[in-house]
C-alpha cells in the first residue's frame, strides 16, 4: 500500500471539514475524488501536502510506511508527494527554471542522488517541457507570473514531470481550462502514469475523467467518502448529480 | 539658546581651527563657508518636532563630539578589498573627504577637478531653498571636492567609481565628502559613488552630491553605502536635469546606525526624465531614512520611483516620497512605489507619499506595500521540496533583485546583491 488514510479529521478556520475519511491507494492506481463544493476535496489535497492552513485533529496518513503527518511540506515533497495546486502561486522575481532546478536538486539530495548541473538540468527540462507543449519563453519567466490559467496548470504538470513524484495529487487541475488546454494537461498527466506512480485526481466535474481515466472513483460528501466504485460511478454522478448520493449519506450517518 | 550654543561649541572651535587650513579657501569660498556655518549654528540639528525629521531622531549625532577627520592613509590591501567587484580602472579614492588617488587614465571626455582647480561655482553647493542643515554643515567643513566633468557628446561606457572611505580611530570623526557631477549636452556616463569605513571607531559621514544633467545627456548613478554599523551617514543629493536629459539613480544602503538620504531631483526642461530607485537593508537597532523629492518643473516629464526595504531585528525605516508637479508641468507622468519587507515583529517603517500637484493634465500614481514574506509563496516553494530556509532566502533575493535589476552593469549588480546577502546572512 502506497497511501493509507485512516479516519482523517481536519479543520480550517475553526470549522471541521474532514470528518473521518478513509482511503487506500496502491502504486500504479489512479483514484478520482469527486464531490460537491465544500465537501472537503481540496482540503484533502492540501492536508496531504502539509498546507499550514489546515489542522489535522484526528486519524492518520501513512505514505510508503511513513507517518506523513509528522513530515514538513518540503520533506513530503522529497518523499515523493506532489500536489498540483488548484491556484498556482505567482512568484515575482524567481525564474521558473531556477526554481525548478532548486526543487529537483533538493529532492535528489534528499534521496541521496547526485545534483544535476545547469546543462543536465536544461536537457531534462526541455525534454519534459515538450510533453506539455511549453516553450523556452515560459521556462524563463518568473514562476507563474503573468501566466494564463491554462499556462499555470501546464506549469504544474511540467513540474510534476520533472520531479517524478510517487504520489501526484491533482487539485482541480481542470478548473479554468478550455478544451485545448485540458487535452494538453491530460496528455501530460497520462504520459506520467506508470505502475509505480499513484495519482489522486480531485475534481468537481466528470469532464476531466474522459481524458484521465481513473481506476477508482470516490464520492466525497461532508468530509467523508460516501461511495466508491469504478469509472462508471463518475458517469452516473454526471447524469444524476451530487444530490443523488446525499440521501444515502444522511442515511449512513444515522 | 545657551544650550544650543554649548552643544555646537565643538563645531565652533573646529570651524575656527579650520579657517587656518589652506583647504578653507579665501574670498567667495570662505564667505560661502562662513554663511553656511552661521546658518547651521542658528538652525542647529533638526529635532523630531520638525515634520521632515519626525521619525528620525538625530540626537545620537547631535549629542556626540566629533573632530574634523584628519588626513589618513588606506593601505593597498584594504583598497583592493573595497574595490572588489567595482569598476577598478576608473576609481577615484577619497579618504576622510580628501582625494587620495585618482585613476591613472580617466576615460576620454572625463575631467577630474579637485579643490585645487575647481571652478568657483563648483565649490558652492547648488542647494535648493529649504535644503537640510546638513548641506550647510558640509559646505562649512568639506576638505576637498571631486568634480567629474563629462564633456558634451562624450560617451563614457565604463562606470567611474568614486570610493569614499572614512578611516576611523579612537575619536569620533566628522567626514564631509563632496561630489559634483556635470554631464554636458548629449553626454552619456555612469558614476558609482560608494561609501565605506575602515576601523571600528565612530564616523559621521556627511556627504553632498550635486548633479547637473545638461539637455539630452544621460547619466546613470549608483550609490552603495556600506559603512559599518557604528557609523552615521547623511547623504544629500541634488539633481537638476535639463531638456530631454535622463537621470537614473539606484541607491543601495546596507550600512550605518543612522543612514539618511535626502534626494531632490528637479526635472527642469521639457521631456526630462528621472528614475529614482533604492534598496535598503537594515538590522539591529539601525535607522534608515529616505526622503526624496521629484520636482516636475516643466511639461512632458516622466518620473519613476521604486524604493524597497528589508528590515530585520529592531531596525526602523522611514520613506517619504514627495512629488511636486508645478503649474506648467502639464503631461507629467509620475509613478512611485514603496515596498518594505519586515522580517521580524520588532522591525518597523513609517512611509508617506506626498503629492503636491498644481497642474491639471497629469498622471501621478503611488503605492505602498508593507509586509512579511508571502506565506503562499513560501508554501509553494516548500511543497516542491525546497527547504524552509532556502525558500525564505529565495523570496528575499527576489524582492531585492526586483530593484537591483535596474543596475545596468552586471558586475555592479552582483556586488550590490552580495552586500545585501552579507548584511542579511543569506547564502550567495
Amino acid at each position: 500500500m502506497l497511501l493509507e488514510i485512516r479516519d482523517l479529521r481536519a479543520r480550517a478556520e475553526g470549522k471541521d471539514i474532514l470528518k473521518g475519511l478513509n482511503l487506500s491507494v496502491n502504486a500504479g492506481e489512479v483514484h478520482a475524488i469527486m464531490g460537491p463544493n465544500g465537501s472537503g476535496k481540496s482540503t484533502l489535497a492540501r492536508v496531504l501536502s502539509g498546507h499550514p492552513g489546515y489542522e489535522v485533529t484526528g486519524g492518520s496518513i501513512t505514505f510508503d510506511g511513513k507517518d506523513l503527518l509528522e513530515l514538513e511540506p518540503e520533506e513530503r515533497a522529497c518523499e515523493g508527494v506532489f500536489m498540483a495546486f488548484q491556484y498556482p502561486v505567482e512568484i515575482a522575481g524567481i525564474n521558473n527554471t531556477y526554481f525548478l532546478k532548486a526543487a529537483l536538486n533538493a529532492v535528489r539530495k534528499y534521496r541521496g542522488q547526485q545534483e544535476l548541473d545547469a546543462v543536465e538540468f536544461m536537457q531534462l527540462a526541455r525534454q519534459k517541457a515538450k510533453l506539455l507543449e511549453m516553450d523556452q519563453a515560459m521556462l524563463n519567466r518568473s514562476v507563474n507570473e503573468g501566466f494564463s490559467g491554462g499556462e499555470k496548470k501546464r506549469n504544474e504538470i511540467f513540474q510534476m514531470a520533472v520531479l517524478e513524484p510517487r504520489l501526484a495529487v491533482l487539485d482541480e487541475t481542470d478548473s479554468g481550462l478550455d478544451i485545448d488546454a485540458l487535452k494538453i494537461v491530460s496528455n501530460g498527466v497520462n504520459a506520467l502514469r506508470n505502475h509505480e506512480r499513484a495519482m489522486l485526481v480531485v475534481t468537481h466535474y466528470q469532464r476531466l475523467l474522459n481524458y484521465i481515466v481513473p481506476d477508482f472513483v470516490h464520492v466525497l460528501t461532508d468530509g467523508r467518502i460516501v461511495r466508491s466504485g469504478g469509472r462508471e460511478l463518475a458517469l452516473e454522478l454526471e447524469e444524476k448529480g451530487y444530490g443523488w448520493v446525499e440521501p444515502e449519506t444522511t442515511g449512513a450517518r444515522k | 539658546m545657551t544650550q544650543l550654543a554649548e552643544r555646537h561649541e565643538t563645531y565652533v572651535s573646529a570651524f575656527d581651527a579650520f579657517k587656518r587650513d589652506a583647504a578653507f579657501g579665501r574670498d567667495a569660498l570662505a564667505s560661502a563657508r562662513q554663511a553656511a556655518f552661521d546658518r547651521f549654528i542658528s538652525r542647529g540639528f533638526p529635532t523630531t518636532r520638525e515634520e521632515e525629521w519626525r521619525f528620525t531622531n538625530v540626537a545620537p549625532i547631535a549629542s556626540a563630539t566629533f573632530e574634523r577627520a584628519p588626513e589618513a592613509h588606506v593601505d593597498a590591501a584594504t583598497l583592493a578589498k573595497l574595490s572588489a567587484g567595482l569598476p577598478a580602472d576608473t576609481t577615484i579614492v577619497v579618504v576622510n573627504g580628501r582625494v587620495a588617488s585618482a585613476a591613472r587614465g580617466l576615460p576620454a571626455g572625463v575631467t577630474l577637478r579637485t579643490i585645487r582647480d575647481a571652478r568657483a561655482s563648483e565649490l558652492v553647493a547648488a542647494r535648493p531653498a529649504g535644503g537640510t542643515v546638513f548641506v550647510d554643515l558640509n559646505t562649512a567643513f568639506f576638505d576637498d571636492v571631486v568634480v567629474l566633468d563629462i564633456a558634451p557628446r562624450a560617451i563614457v561606457r565604463e562606470p567611474i567609481h568614486v570610493l569614499s572611505i572614512a578611516v576611523t580611530g579612537r575619536t569620533p570623526i566628522l567626514v564631509s565628502p563632496r561630489l559634483a557631477i556635470v554631464a554636458g549636452e548629449q553626454a552619456q556616463a555612469s558614476i558609482v559613488e560608494s561609501y565605506a569605513t575602515v576601523g571600528d571607531g565612530v564616523a559621521f559621514v556627511n556627504a553632498t552630491t550635486d548633479v547637473h544633467v545638461a539637455p539630452g545627456a544621460l547619466l546613470d548613478h549608483v550609490k552603495l553605502q556600506r559603512q559599518h554599523d557604528a557609523s552615521f551617514h547623511l547623504g544629500g543629493m541634488f539633481v537638476r536635469t535639463g531638456r530631454g536629459g535622463t537621470f537614473t539613480s539606484q541607491a543601495v544602503t546596507v550600512g550605518g546606525r543612522i543612514a539618511r538620504n535626502d534626494i531632490v531631483s528637479v526635472l527642469d526642461g521639457d521631456g526630462a526624465e528621472c528614475t529614482l530607485n533604492g534598496l535598503y537593508v537594515a538590522g539591529g537597532e539601525a535607522l534608515v531614512d529616505t526622503h526624496t523629492t521629484i520636482d516636475h518643473a516643466q511639461p512632458h516629464c516622466p518620473s519613476h520611483e521604486v524604493y524597497k526595504g528589508i528590515l530585520t531585528g529592531r531596525a526602523r525605516a522611514v520613506f517619504n516620497g514627495k512629488i511636486i508637479v508645478r503649474q506648467d508641468a502639464q503631461k507629467t507622468d509620475a509613478k512611485q512605489t514603496n515596498k518594505a519587507l519586515l522580517l521580524t515583529d520588532e522591525a518597523q517603517i513609517n512611509t508617506k507619499p506626498q503629492l503636491e500637484i498644481f497642474a491639471d493634465d497629469v498622471k501621478c500614481t503611488h503605492g505602498a506595500a508593507i509586509g512579511q514574506l508571502d506565506e503562499d509563496a513560501l508554501f509553494y516553494l516548500k511543497a516542491r521540496g525546497i527547504s524552509a530556509i532556502d525558500a525564505r532566502n529565495m523570496l528575499i533575493h527576489a524582492f531585492a533583485g526586483d530593484v537591483l535589476n535596474g543596475v545596468r552593469s552586471d558586475e555592479l549588480r552582483a556586488t550590490a546583491m552580495a552586500l545585501v546577502e552579507e548584511k542579511l546572512g543569506l547564502p550567495a
